[in-house]
């Protein structure tokens, strides 16, 4: 081989250099190695003792960890339906030439570019139970006496929730949206021609072309409630009661509170596996409904 | 009849989720300007007496917020510096490149995706450690060097679409792979590149997980941690100011937001919509 023909050979690797560098270090790397740790006990500053199953067993039988685990089931599986069908609504209504329609699209996607911190401060101070906002309006628009919501074991989650899809509404919306776009007008006609309805034509024109971005938002929205941990962090610190900590911020604490690094990545391996079987039963389900024309 | 009623129905529908997608931010500016005492009153007020900006005042005395928004922009530039190059080079490789393990590589790296930042931030964290890098800037910042997977398979799709022809051209003119690269398939690609470095940009303006776990100190607090410290070390109560510390960190990523919608919108498309 000439030395032209050995650069050639060789350059591909020299553009992903930093790439290759990257997964072996930081993510694929460090998965295999965050594995390993799983399996220690280890403050960090004393070396790692081996203690095989020990930390995967202690979690089993801790009362904490299965509610960490209800907890966080309990906040995707109130999360992602409420997201996705919220997003394909406002993308629907957005979906239209009427005037002044780039503005309300902006003004739905503000929440999305603002830090999880700032959002989180703002609604903390809505869900304030005597002072805030949502409890005024709830007395005064329907007279209810609205709850504690983050002082509140039983709606300190919904109202992690309610922030959540608030604050990603926008971002799968404009996802919808292009999805919407990409579905040719002929059928539309053709369908009305046919004599269907407003609702036939969602139902049968909209929805299964539109499958493919919905199993895309699916997918990703569910990734990232799995995930949930600024929410957290932020308005409630895992209380009261414990009723919001979820994985991730479970993960976070034994890190980076209490030191426990061989705990924290067992949990973090336990979230990792819900994650991988969740994608993965998507990914097979998604034949059944999923139509790419 | 039923077209008029319709797109009124639609405004209607229209300004009421404005409401409740806008209202939350106007809230949290008048409650910025009120009074310590004008906030806790049942019924609230929905806006303060006169405009007052005392409590701006109040929490730069609290906070560095000087040092902070430094911190946050070395950071959020740094790292959008990082990923651009890194992700522009690997992509151009996954785009027009033929090389052993190309396809396992790709999946590997979008499969990376997947992968909760819990799992790899304990190893990366013990990297960091080994570096001397804990409570440094470069702990967030190197990081972005390395590439990621959304940044390569959103520019990867965006090279796929520019034709052939320029690049034969040029390489008949005996023009080399990297100059091709850098003098005409970068320059074509600004939509993409200018995507990419907003979403990067805004994603570390944001980011909490990363500052709470490696930087300590305060001259090293980026802006995120500042309000997560102020809420919850003083006054969890003080919503005057606490709201007035959230304008003020919302502030520049809006104005950034609103003057590059168009490339925000259309990124998010073309990561929908596969090939």
């Amino acid at each position: 081989m000439t030395r032209a023909g050995i650069f050639r050979a060789f350059e591909p690797y020299l553009y992903l250099f930093p790439t290759l560098i990257g997964l072996l270090l930081f993510s694929a790397g460090a998965v295999a190695a965050s594995f390993l740790v799983s399996f220690t006990q280890w403050d960090i500053i004393s070396p790692p003792e081996w203690k095989w199953f020990d930390n995967y067993v202690d979690l089993w039988r801790s009362d904490l960890f299965w509610e960490v685990v209800r907890n966080t089931l309990a906040f995707v599986a109130l999360a992602v339906p409420l997201s996705v069908s919220a997003a394909l609504a406002l993308a629907l209504l957005v979906n239209t030439g009427v005037r002044g329609i780039t503005v309300f699209r902006t003004a739905y996607f503000l929440p999305v570019v603002s830090s999880m911190i700032a959002v989180a401060l703002i609604w903390s101070w809505i869900f304030n139970p005597q002072y805030g906002l949502l409890n005024y309006l709830l007395r005064v628009l329907f007279g209810v006496q609205g709850p504690a919501w983050l002082d509140d074991t039983r709606w300190a989650l919904p109202a992690m929730v309610i922030v959540t899809v608030w604050k990603g509404l926008g971002y799968s919306m404009v996802i919808f949206l292009a999805g919407l776009q990409s579905i040719p007008q002929d059928l539309y006609h053709a369908a009305t021609i046919d004599g269907a309805g407003a609702w036939k034509r969602f139902r049968h024109v909209t929805l299964p072309l539109l499958s493919p971005t919905t199993f895309f938002v699916l997918v990703i929205t569910m990734i990232n409630a799995f995930q949930v941990f600024e929410q957290t962090y932020v308005l409630t610190k895992g209380g009261p009661a414990n009723s919001t900590i979820t994985l991730s911020y479970y993960v976070y604490q034994n890190a980076f509170q209490f030191f426990q690094m061989g705990k924290a990545a067992a949990v973090a391996y336990v979230l990792f596996a819900f994650l991988f079987i969740v994608t993965l039963v998507q990914f097979r389900v998604q034949k059944r409904w999923v139509f790419y024309g | 009849m039923a077209r008029p009623f319709r797109t009124v129905l639609r405004y209607l529908l229209l300004v009421l989720v404005a409401g409740l997608m806008v209202g939350p931010f106007l809230w949290m500016v008048s409650t910025s300007m009120m009074d310590q005492a004008d906030i806790f009153r049942s019924p609230p007020r929905w806006f303060p007496e006169r405009l007052n900006l005392k409590n701006y005042r109040a929490i730069m005395d609290l906070l560095p917020l000087g040092g902070m928004f430094l911190n946050s922009f070395t950071i959020a530039l740094s790292a959008t510096v990082g990923q651009v190059f890194s992700c522009a080079l690997a992509a151009y490789a996954f785009a027009r490149m033929k090389f052993r393990g190309h396809v396992v590589l790709y999946f590997v790296l979008l499969a990376t995706m997947m992968i909760p930042p819990q799992v790899t931030m304990i190893p990366v964290f013990l990297i960091m450690k080994a570096l001397g890098w804990i409570d440094t800037l470069y702990a967030l910042i190197v990081p972005a060097f390395f590439g990621g997977a959304f940044g390569t398979f959103l520019l990867r799709q965006f090279f796929s679409t520019i034709p052939m022809d320029l690049e034969d051209a040029a390489r008949i003119d005996g023009c080399g792979r990297f100059r091709i690269f850098w003098r005409i398939v970068l320059p074509l690609s600004r939509p993409a590149l200018v995507t990419l470095a907003l979403f990067t940009f805004m994603a570390y303006w944001n980011d909490l997980l990363g500052p709470v776990i490696y930087l300590s100190s305060v001259g090293k607090a980026t802006l995120t941690i500042g309000l997560a410290n102020l809420q919850s070390d003083v006054m969890i109560t003080r919503y005057d100011l606490l709201m007035a510390g959230s304008v003020l960190s919302v502030l520049p990523i809006l104005i950034l937001f609103i003057a590059g919608q168009r490339w925000f919108v259309r990124g998010i498309a073309m990561t929908g919509l596969k090939e």
